[in-house]
């Protein structure tokens, strides 16, 4: 229906390199090899036995050059991977350029090895007109540094009450619709937008939450809570609401997708789903497949995010969720927060995390690591996210646009050591010592990130 | 002791050495001069962000006792109330060197926040719904001169154990003792996962006999609003401790301010079994031994972030096998 393109960035060079000797691991091409890649005019362009591509004429080695090509070592031992896919991250433009604007927010996940990312509406004003949608998409065509797609909100102002316009929204770009943070309380407005779905299409992107149950909470209902004497969400805020939109999606043989799930109860709504043949699909994030309750004890404002942490049984079935495919993808999140707005009691503090610039290494480190998950699946499941939203998955395959990530899956790290390319720094595993570290990202052919150490481990 | 924000921080042997100084002081409250000079020369700033009256005179009256300077700064109309943050308001009144800061807010955990911002030892006077630890070091110093040791004593809280920081800082102190306590109210009263604490929870009074000790909690008027229980009416009738539902063996508590027909009938008040006017009266001598605990012991200029606990220390991933 979109006569646009969806995903939206910057114009820069295409990228002209010749990435020698890398293992390129690529699960859906069934690629898990040594190789030499080249990158020609920001495609790409050759795939070869280690050895077997030699630089171009004139080429001007690492340091790249006029008209040159930028040569890379992996020495068999750097990974090369499709560039990985966030269906949820939120960017804060309009109206909150003082947590994060696009520019640093794509900043950030190139940092983090991701060629695109989606954009939530909890923006102000609201994502929720044409008008702004345009303007938003201009932006990001002179700042993104990675492709940006837009969910404008699904009612206006997130309110929960009219529905936004649309099949004009779907006209001007919106892959979607959402009204995370603020979720559709009323089944019968949920109904409306899930009709409308089939003049207009459009994935709606599902934030679960019954605010009658979570009213009054700040971190998961359980232990913790009691001990500390903060209001608990019980898990049955979220849970109860995804089996509610999935029998409507059911009902009205809608495509819906549930965000950022938190609790065992909801990953068995999923499934059985699925079971029924509802067109359903579901994200998770890496701090819900690493960290419960037991974090918060601190009260550190880091932590707090919706939906809350919950128990170790919640993210034992979260892993388990991702890893059967019950959930599709993994999503970051991505909700930066100014200093000063969560250097404040936990109570106060505003929920969310950063995530984009840890969100594969505090995967790595926590999951492939000790192996509970394979690297393989990992990445598919990172990469799984653009599917969802109609999107071509990010590929390792001659004649594609270049959508890469080389990681050093030996570099060990301390997250926020030496800052952070977010605007925010409210990142839930700052501090913590982390092993994988991203290189360098491709995006929609051009170069995106590139760390600085990368001329040095590549030598 | 670098500072009081949690039960949790103390053993039984802290709070122990705590109640006894108490009680030392106590010998001072008698006497004709009731101040001593132990902390002549100290500042002790009171940082109310919530209405108090007894936690407020209990610590003014404990820092004058013991001849330390008092400054009050009470939230309303002040600078709070012009949008300055916790954080600012901590830091401006900082550079007067406060030794300590006796800090009530309506928030968890502001406490431990603000003793990460400055120098001062601070005593948490409640935050939010949290901890309120001087209310249960007096509970344990009432009990003590009462009845002696509570270990094995049957204890029983009764009442809005949810939005109770009395509750949470009594259930760490009296287990701390060796008492075996038991909270008992309305089940949209008593937070989930509070077991895991150590405590029983009970639904009914049925077992109340068994208390050696009734603790009844005040039952705020705000959470019929909220249809946290249908009415006063039907809270009263089943959980009102009176006259019918408490045994002669047993001593009952209150932290007070009382509603005398709700969680209490009147006629238990005015018992000799209730020691609610002993445990006001603790409330000094108890404030003045954490004083002294706190700043007669701290000899060294008090450093920025002395015993500060900060949690972004480097850690390893939790890496548990899923």
């Amino acid at each position: 229906m979109s006569p646009v393109d969806a995903l939206i960035s910057g114009r820069r060079a295409p990228a002209e390199l010749l990435l020698r000797d890398v293992h390129v691991l690529d699960p859906r091409a069934g690629i898990d090899a040594r190789h030499d890649v080249r990158v020609s005019g920001g495609v790409l362009a050759e795939l070869g036995a280690p050895g077997a591509l030699e630089p171009r004429a004139g080429s001007a080695g690492e340091s790249g050059g006029e008209g040159g090509e930028e040569l890379i070592e992996g020495h068999g031992r750097l990974r090369l991977l499709p560039a990985f896919f966030d269906p949820h991250v939120h960017l804060r433009t309009p109206g909150q350029e003082h947590k994060e604007d696009i520019e640093t927010g794509t900043r950030a996940a190139a940092a983090g090895g991701f060629g695109a990312v989606i954009a939530m509406p909890n923006t102000d004003p609201v994502l929720d007109s044409a008008p702004l949608l345009r303007s938003l998409r201009d932006t990001a065509a002179r700042e993104a540094r990675v492709p940006v797609g837009f969910l404008p909100a699904i009612t206006r102002g997130l309110a929960g009450e009219q529905l936004t316009e649309m099949a004009e929204l779907r006209q001007e770009g919106a892959l979607g619709f959402t009204d995370d943070g603020h979720p559709v309380q009323s089944a019968g407005m949920l109904r409306k937008a899930l009709q409308y779905q089939r003049l207009c299409g459009g994935v709606l992107s599902l934030h679960e939450e019954d605010r009658t149950l979570s009213r009054g909470g700040a971190m998961h209902e359980g232990a913790v809570s009691a001990a500390l004497g903060i209001g608990g969400i019980p898990s049955v805020a979220e849970s109860t609401m995804v089996a509610r939109d999935a029998a409507l999606a059911g009902h009205e043989g809608a495509r819906v997708h549930f965000q950022h799930l938190s609790s065992a109860a909801s990953v068995e709504a999923i499934a059985a789903a699925r079971q029924r043949g509802w067109r359903v699909s579901a994200e998770v994030c890496p701090h819900h497949l690493l960290l419960t309750e037991q974090d918060v004890r601190t009260m550190d404002t880091r932590m707090k995010m919706y939906p809350p942490l919950a128990t170790e049984a919640d993210r034992v079935a979260l892993v388990e969720g991702l890893r059967a495919g019950t959930i599709d993808c993994v999503a970051t999140d991505h909700a930066p927060h100014a200093r000063e707005e969560k250097e404040v009691p936990f109570e106060q503090a505003p929920m969310g995390s950063t995530g984009l610039e840890t969100a594969f290494a505090a995967l790595h480190t926590g999951l492939v690591l000790p192996g509970v998950i394979d690297l393989a699946l990992l990445v598919e499941r990172m990469t799984a996210g653009a599917a969802l939203f109609e999107l071509p998955t990010p590929t390792v395959a001659v004649g594609a646009p270049a959508n890469l990530t080389l990681v050093d899956l030996d570099a060990v790290w301390v997250a926020g050591e030496h800052g952070w390319e977010s605007r925010s720094e409210n990142c839930c595993f700052a501090g913590r010592r982390l092993q994988g570290r991203v290189l360098m990202t491709l995006a929609a052919g051009a170069l995106a990130h590139r760390d600085r150490a990368l001329a040095m481990v590549a030598a | 002791m670098n500072h009081l924000i949690s039960i949790e921080d103390l053993e039984r042997a802290d709070i122990e050495r705590i109640v006894s100084q108490a009680e030392r002081f106590a010998e001072v409250s008698d006497r004709e001069i009731k101040t001593v000079p132990a902390l002549r020369g100290r500042m002790v700033l009171n940082l109310f962000y919530e209405s108090s009256t007894r936690t407020r005179s209990s610590f003014e009256l404990a820092a004058k006792r013991l001849s330390a300077d008092v400054v009050n700064f009470a939230a309303s109309g002040s600078s709070v109330e012009k949008g300055e943050s916790l954080k600012d308001t901590v830091l401006t009144l900082s550079a007067h060197k406060p030794d300590a800061i006796v800090l009530r807010t309506p928030w968890a955990g502001a406490a431990e926040l603000v003793s990460r911002w400055c120098s001062a030892a601070i005593v948490n006077a409640g935050d939010g719904k949290h901890e309120h630890p001087t209310q249960a070091l007096l509970d344990v110093y009432t009990l003590r001169r009462r009845v002696g040791a509570i270990d094995g004593c049957s204890i029983w809280i009764v009442g809005d154990v949810a939005h109770s920081r009395v509750a949470r800082s009594n259930v760490l102190a009296f287990q701390r003792m060796g008492a075996k306590v038991t909270v008992a109210g309305p089940p949209t009263l008593i937070p989930r996962g509070i077991e895991q604490l150590g405590c029983e929870v009970r639904y009914t009074l049925d077992e109340l006999p068994s208390a050696d000790i009734v603790y009844a909690l005040r039952m705020q008027n705000e959470r019929m609003n909220e249809t946290w229980v249908p009415s006063i009416r039907e809270y009263a009738s089943w959980y009102q401790i009176n006259g019918a539902r408490l045994s002669p063996h047993q001593i009952l508590m209150h932290p007070g301010p009382v509603n005398r027909g709700v969680e209490l009938s009147g006629e238990v008040v005015d018992s000799p079994q209730a020691v609610i006017t002993a445990q006001v009266e603790a409330g000094v001598v108890v404030r003045m031994a954490v004083l002294y605990e706190l700043l007669a012991g701290a000899r060294e200029p008090r450093a920025l972030g002395d015993g500060a606990r900060e949690p972004a220390g480097v850690s390893a991933l939790g890496s548990q096998p899923g």
